[in-house]
């Protein structure tokens, strides 16, 4: 019991919260307060999402992204993050992890994203440990040629996020809402979701991962559990989050702007063509 | 790598703009800079500001630039908007306090531009400056310098 203790006072001190099935909103909520209004360290775990939800990087564009109407008539949430990165739709079989640290949490860690990434590679290395021919490719968790966490992260000048969606297991017909990305990795060769991804769940029971995270996580930081209580009791601060749900509205605008903007580009193609037949 | 500098010496000399070379990174005279890796050009009370070519090339390519309205005040070392790349929003800071009096609009388009001409078309907002004394609090040329080496040294 001496070495593990001796150990830990050279670790940088975080917190740990353990959560089921928080509302994915509430969760990046509690996330980008305590990225901005914190100086602690922290690693916040949620086990599954209660419904379907559709997240977007902060300058996601729906109407490039996802098949709106369908996701209008089922009445699918759409939420903008305030970390970078792509689009992803959650739910119950979503395992979340997320980072949040001062800039000396990591000793030598440069705030660029990159470096981060780095970092948190070789944390889950120690989770995956070469199952499944696990490792970061073009900033994405995969195994071989197949992604399973989607990971995005914010900087600022002393702190920073990294936090990432685990599909330990998806539902097909919702994939289905999401169109492919204009902006995606080369390794991806113009695949459908489908062919892209994979389930964690084919390599990993999902009380081994969260068990195996935790344990990673414990020999970078030295781990003090907290309860979500404690957090909302600390941080009722006036920040205000950037993270929103989209409402109908701005989604059935954002469709009528694509749609103007790809009749002016069509017009403007037609009077070129006319123009140079004269 | 060696051609890389050899051709900014030529554009540099070409622009008349006179250079430090620290590596691969570009720091320019004339400016001042702040230890997120802003810079700002001062010319009275107007404020032209924008990130470093150090940023940039660590950042990576950017795809997304968050900018201020036009009337909102900063205060120095305080965000004001974000850049997106790599799957990661960045702060960016404002070097000296006052009130944004443009934005570069063009960057809604072409937010490559903070990569590819980080000092000149990737210039990020203007600022009326409330107190030029807050220059002082910035480092020089040699001294950003000095402090990217540093940074890049330790890691």
């Amino acid at each position: 019991m001496v070495i593990p203790q001796a150990r830990n006072l050279h670790l940088s001190r975080m917190n740990l919260v353990r959560l089921k099935g928080l509302p994915i909103l509430q969760q990046l909520h509690i996330e980008e307060k305590l990225l901005r209004a914190s100086s602690e360290n922290w690693c916040i775990m949620n086990d599954g999402t209660n419904d379907p939800t559709i997240v977007m990087g902060v300058s996601g564009k729906p109407a490039e992204l996802l098949e709106i109407e369908s996701v209008l008539r089922d009445q699918v949430p759409v939420i903008r993050r305030f970390t970078g990165g792509g689009t992803v739709i959650v739910d119950q079989s979503t395992v979340f992890v997320t980072f949040i640290c001062g800039k000396d949490a990591v000793p030598g860690l440069q705030l660029y994203p990159r470096s981060i990434m780095s970092w948190s590679s070789l944390l889950y290395n120690k989770v995956f440990q070469g199952t499944g021919d696990f490792h970061l490719r073009e900033n994405d968790y995969v195994f071989g040629s197949q992604k399973f966490g989607g990971n995005a992260q914010s900087i600022t000048k002393n702190r920073w996020i990294h936090h990432t969606s685990f599909l330990w297991d998806y539902k097909v017909r919702n994939m289905a809402y999401l169109k492919n990305p204009k902006r995606a990795p080369e390794y991806r060769l113009a695949r459908g979701h489908l062919d892209f991804i994979c389930r964690l769940k084919d390599y990993m029971p999902r009380t081994i991962f969260v068990d195996k995270t935790v344990e990673a996580a414990g020999t970078e930081f030295s781990l003090r559990p907290i309860r979500l209580e404690e957090i909302e009791t600390h941080y009722e601060s006036e920040y205000r989050p950037s993270t929103s749900l989209l409402t109908e509205q701005e989604l059935k605008s954002d469709i009528a702007s694509e749609q103007e903007l790809k009749s002016d580009i069509a017009s403007e193609q037609e009077l070129k063509a006319a123009t140079a037949s004269l | 790598m060696a051609s890389r500098a050899l051709w900014a010496s030529r554009a540099a000399s070409y622009l008349r703009i006179s250079v430090f070379h620290r590596g691969f990174s570009t720091v320019l005279k004339d400016l001042k800079y702040s230890d997120s890796h802003e810079w700002v050009k001062v010319d009275g009370n107007s404020a032209t500001i924008g990130i470093t070519d150090h940023a940039q090339d660590h950042l990576g390519d950017v795809v997304y630039v968050e900018l201020p309205e036009v009337g909102a005040s900063v205060t120095q070392g305080d965000s004001f908007g974000a850049v997106e790349s790599v799957k990661a929003t960045s702060d960016v800071n404002s070097p000296v306090s006052g009130k944004v009096v443009e934005v570069n609009e063009e960057l809604n388009n072409s937010p490559i531009l903070v990569n590819s001409s980080p000092y000149e078309k990737g210039w990020i907002i203007k600022v009326e400056v409330k107190d030029t004394e807050e220059l002082n609090n910035l480092m020089d040329p040699e001294g950003y310098t000095k402090f990217c080496d540093k940074e890049d040294g330790n890691h």
